[in-house]
């Protein structure tokens, strides 16, 4: 299986994000309650859930965007909701629009330049490297809307590369790809989270959950229904339910 | 025929005509890109109706103005006089940038069917404004001046100095606003969600590209009248996204053809005595045609 199963052995990993039971929801309906789960530097965090059960909100409050209605979220470890790379599900805008690869890319430097109104030589370099990092330099005169789905989702990787060196949040990001972009995408991630990167990704995809993920978090309708290490929720009942019922196909 | 123009451009009212014309297309191309990538096309559209209502707002201001003038009460005149020396700008701008705060707020509510509400803001300036200019009016003239308003026929010849310097200000202001915000506006337009979560206040970019659209949309009321500036912000942008892969490129390109073809409508328009505004746009609807048919053949190439 994965080789991230070392996170068990060295606790002492300083923790990035750490929600103690948290409610999140709208003018004063609870969404989703209960919420009691931390992220360590170098962790793989799956969240999963059926839709409409509160992971969107989950992002929002993880981003920084949402107050929440009881409970907290620290940010440590000098991480701070802002320098969160955050790859958010592709929008209709995005789908025909007329923009480079490396105009995108260096997007993501936006929250260094502040008041400054152009990207200096240090950004340009660091999209240039995440460019390379992820295999699209070739790609960065291209044009956006003419690229396949996964070379697309790979020039959003990049840009949350640029806005974070600690942490990326991922939502859905295989949505819409076919099987062999699905998995590829899957093991560039894996790459980074091995190169150092704290991933955390919102999926509804149980058997990539189990393949990748070093800890999940498994929200049903408006509470927490497991958080822990991978090893634990496959034993557990509630992943071995969901993982019949979702998995199907053998995960090995 | 260019003795007949180099004739033309003795006369210094054609001279501030053209410079005008050609600043407000340069203006109105700049934000044209992010409206339509933004959906938000519709703005362009309802705040030009707004602006007619303004319009006919600030008319009726004017004659009810030149009555308290020559009446005996000393305050009214006084205050006769400072409104006087500002121009109706004052008058239109603020309700103008108004109604863009209000559009763009209900446009994006989708629980009170935004599209509706905008569709009803506009519609409701539109009939407000002529009645207004039809009840107080004191122009002999009402079809003629409505028209003028609605499709710019003449205004842009009768521009005085202090209205030109007033339009290059705006336009300078205009130009370097988007300037300075061009990689946040980018970055708001592509990816609304990326940019809030790294800090970026979207709301008040959304709002920025508001009040600078309103700003375009009086400035362009002089050259092509109220109901045509959507075109010269919208078919620019069209077009230049046909055929260029980059965000720069678009928006240069767009700023290009709006530019050309406000240079050519306006000496056009000198030439052979057609409106102003109409011939400009039907300028800017034969560039969108070329460039659709260049980009069809590219992409069977």
């Amino acid at each position: 299986m994965s080789k991230k199963q070392v996170s068990s052995g060295e606790k002492q990993k300083p923790k990035q994000i750490e929600c103690k039971n948290a409610a999140l929801g709208y003018e004063g309906s609870a969404v989703v309650e209960g919420l009691d789960f931390s992220v360590r530097s170098g962790d793989y965090l799956c969240i999963l859930g059926e839709n409409g059960s509160g992971k969107s909100t989950l992002i929002k409050a993880l981003l920084g965007l949402q107050s929440l209605m009881s409970g907290t979220i620290e940010w440590t470890g000098g991480l701070t909701p802002k320098e969160i790379g955050y790859l958010p599900q592709q929008t209709l805008v995005q789908r025909d629009f007329p923009a480079s690869v490396r105009e995108i890319v260096i997007s993501g430097c936006l929250s260094k330049t502040g008041l400054r109104p152009f990207y200096n030589k240090a950004e340009k370099k660091l999209a240039a490297d995440n460019m390379e990092r992820l295999g699209i330099t070739e790609l960065s005169g291209r044009c956006y809307r003419e690229l396949s789905g996964g070379q697309q989702q790979r020039v959003l990787l990049a840009r949350a590369l640029c806005a974070t060196g600690k942490l990326l949040l991922l939502d859905e990001p295989v949505t819409g790809l076919d099987p062999k972009a699905q998995m590829d995408l899957y093991e560039l991630i894996a790459g980074l989270n091995r190169q150092g990167i704290t991933v955390i990704m919102v999926s509804h995809d149980v058997n990539a959950a189990v393949r990748y993920a070093s800890h999940i978090l498994h929200i049903g309708s408006r509470r927490q229904l497991f958080f822990g290490e991978k090893n634990a929720y496959m034993d557990s009942r509630i992943g071995r339910t969901f993982l019949a019922e979702e998995g199907g196909e053998d995960v090995g | 025929m260019i003795d007949t123009l180099a004739g033309y451009f003795e006369f210094s009212i054609i001279r501030y005509a053209l410079i005008v014309g050609l600043l407000i297309a340069l203006c109105s191309s700049l934000l044209g890109v992010t409206l339509v990538l933004k959906r938000f096309s519709f703005i362009g559209d309802g705040l030009s109706h707004v602006a007619f209502g303004a319009m006919s707002i600030a008319t009726v201001l004017e004659v009810t103005l030149k009555a308290a003038k020559y009446s005996d009460n000393k305050l009214a005149r006084a205050i006769v006089d400072v409104i006087d020396r500002s121009s109706s700008m004052a008058v239109i701008l603020p309700i103008t940038i108004l109604a863009a705060v209000l559009l763009l707020k209900t446009g994006q509510n989708t629980r009170i069917k935004g599209d509706a509400a905008v569709a009803m803001i506009s519609v409701g300036a539109l009939a407000v404004g002529y009645m207004l200019i039809n009840l107080f009016s004191a122009s002999a003239n009402v079809t003629g001046d409505v028209c003028s308003t609605l499709f710019g026929s003449t205004l842009i010849l009768t521009l005085t100095k202090e209205e030109v310097w007033l339009c290059v200000i705006m336009a300078a202001i205009v130009i370097a606003t988007f300037l300075v915000f061009y990689n946040k506006i980018f970055a708001v337009t592509f990816d609304e969600n990326f940019a809030r979560a790294t800090g970026v206040q979207s709301g008040a970019y959304n709002l920025l590209i508001a009040v600078i659209t309103a700003f375009i949309i009086v400035l362009a009321m002089n050259l092509v009248g109220s109901l045509l500036i959507s075109a010269l912000i919208i078919f620019p942008a069209l077009s230049a996204m046909r055929v260029f892969k980059s965000f720069r490129s678009v928006i240069i390109c767009s700023a290009v053809i709006s530019v050309i073809c406000a240079g050519a409508g306006m000496i056009a328009s000198i030439l052979f005595s057609t409106p102003v505004g109409s011939t400009i746009v039907i300028a800017d609807i034969a560039v969108f045609a070329v460039f659709s048919l260049i980009s069809s053949v590219l992409r069977r190439a």
